[in-house]
């Protein structure tokens, strides 16, 4: 499903972040990313919906190598991938149900098959209720999981998350984690970048360890 | 087909929604639109109020032939004879020197002057009529008539229609400069808005990008925005145009009454209203898109 071949990344002036990394994910996986900050964990899920590209080698998402698209093209890369970001990008200027209907605002859906989907976006991250809130009144865990909530609005086959848990307290992070868990278990394939190894362990799953641009372990479960 | 509409609905939503948001920072620059545009269609309205005076004298295609002083009558019938023969010529009238004296003296507070003169000192003279009442033909027969050797003096009314028409010529050019100056002004106007609202929502923009929004999706809101801001300042634009002239009227009425004549200058045609708006419109549109493909490539998320 996704799968790098000797990808390289060098940002203009800078190090090399990534160093030859070749790995495939097959559908269905869930895949847990780590390593210390500045391993290239971000850079790595950032090549999957063409943020950035490869210096070198190819990335190919379902049979699509992307790092090879035109730009015209790439909006439709990324409305069959969910993102989660780092700093989960709300607009704080908006209701909780408005951020999780933007996605749904490119797309040709009617509007009330649209409403539809972003309540039952919010149902599965157990924010039902909170729509009508700014994401401001909320805490942190529940800001992520209504960025979750906005990436998997669109049903994407492919979730990436980099360091959803970052900067949560153990029992937030717990709840955002086990919704990703949830969803992998209805066959969406889940990419979870954190820095966080203890946290992600026990969940038995494949980790793949990077430092310094080089993927250093692999450990299927 | 209906997923298209409804997105251009969105973005029009949106963009009234911003339009709305926006209320100082967007009534100043539709009002910067709105003034900067009545002044060519202010100053084409009076234009075309001018012109319709002057075409109001060249329909009375009248020329006034004076005999020389001395002329005997039959000097007077042979060129009666040769106006009535010409072509050109629908009407003469003949005015003899004592019915002009005649016509003098009843204008008040002449007689007593009139009655101390020893001689009537008025010519004979004719008021001739053309049939085609074209500046040019007049100006050409009065200056044929001039070189008759019993002619002293012809008077040509549509000569002043003439020069009339040519300074309503050159008014015109010089308010389609302006107009043409002005269209530069709101591109840049506009553009500046826009750059502004594309600065705001950069948060928005940058999400947008990131989760699938295509380029079109994200131009379209700020050029409903462009267009809507210049259609705003199209409206203004005529209103003041509109109350300028109201203003214009009421003494231009009172100076028409003098002349006996009840000349007003007209609001816009219909047509000219429209081309105003349009034109506002399309210049609103034009900055937006300019300024939305120059700026959204800085945004760029990462």
């Amino acid at each position: 499903m996704i799968s790098f071949s000797a990808v390289s990344k060098r940002y203009p002036g800078g190090q090399d972040v990534l160093r030859g990394v070749s790995l495939t994910v097959n559908a269905g996986e869930l895949v847990f990313i780590t390593g210390h900050s500045g391993a290239g964990k971000s850079t790595l899920l950032k090549l999957i919906p063409a943020i950035e590209r490869p210096s070198t080698g190819s990335v190919i998402v379902n049979g699509q190598n992307v790092s090879a698209l035109r730009p015209a093209a790439i909006p439709f890369l990324r409305r069959n991938l969910g993102l989660v970001f780092q700093d989960q990008k709300l607009l704080y200027d908006r209701s909780v149900y408005e951020n999780i209907m933007l996605p749904l605002s490119f797309s040709s859906l009617a509007p009330r098959e649209a409403a539809r989907r972003a309540r039952a976006a919010l149902d599965k991250v157990g924010l039902l209720g909170r729509e009508k809130a700014n994401p401001v009144q909320l805490s942190g865990g529940e800001q992520q999981r209504v960025a979750i909530a906005r990436a998997v609005v669109n049903r994407p086959a492919i979730l990436i998350a980099d360091e959803p848990t970052a900067n949560l307290d153990a029992e937030a992070a717990q709840r955002v984690l086990e919704i990703f868990v949830a969803f992998n278990q209805v066959g969406v394939t889940v990419l979870l970048a954190t820095h966080d190894l203890g946290l992600v362990t026990r969940y038995g799953r494949r980790v793949l360890r990077l430092a310094a641009g080089h993927v250093v372990e692999d450990s299927a479960p | 087909m209906r997923s298209w509409l409804r997105q251009h609905r969105r973005a029009l939503v949106a963009a009234l929604g911003k339009l709305a948001a926006q209320k100082a920072s967007g009534g100043v620059s539709a009002l910067v639109i709105g003034v900067a545009l009545s002044l060519p269609a202010g100053g084409y309205s009076l234009l075309e109020g001018l012109s319709s005076l002057a075409a109001g004298v060249a329909l009375e295609p009248q020329i006034s032939v004076y005999l020389k002083t001395g002329s005997t009558q039959s000097d007077a019938d042979a060129l009666a004879a040769r106006l009535k023969s010409d072509a050109r010529i629908g009407q003469v009238r003949f005015v003899p020197r004592t019915e002009a004296l005649k016509e003098l003296k009843a204008t008040e507070g002449l007689a007593d002057v009139i009655d101390a003169l020893d001689h009537n000192p008025l010519p004979d003279a004719f008021v001739v009529r053309a049939r085609d009442s074209s500046p040019e033909t007049l100006a050409e027969l009065a200056q044929e008539l001039r070189r008759a050797p019993t002619v002293a003096h012809v008077q040509a009314d549509a000569v002043w229609a003439r020069r009339l028409a040519s300074l309503a010529r050159l008014g015109r050019l010089a308010v389609l400069l302006l107009a043409a100056l002005l269209a530069f002004g709101l591109v840049a106007v506009t553009f500046n808005t826009i750059r502004l609202q594309i600065l705001t929502q950069r948060d928005e923009i940058e999400v947008s990008k990131l989760i699938g929004a295509t380029d079109t999706f994200i131009r379209r809101p700020f050029l409903y925005l462009g267009l809507l801001q210049g259609l705003a300042g199209g409206a203004l634009a005529l209103g003041i145009v509109w109350a300028g002239l109201s203003l214009l009227n009421g003494e231009v009425l009172t100076l028409a009454q003098t002349y006996g004549s009840s000349f007003r200058f007209d609001f816009l045609s219909q047509g000219d209203a429209l081309a105003v708006m349009l034109f506002a419109g399309a210049l609103g549109w034009l900055g937006a898109s300019l300024s939305v493909s120059r700026y959204l490539l800085e945004v760029q998320p990462k």
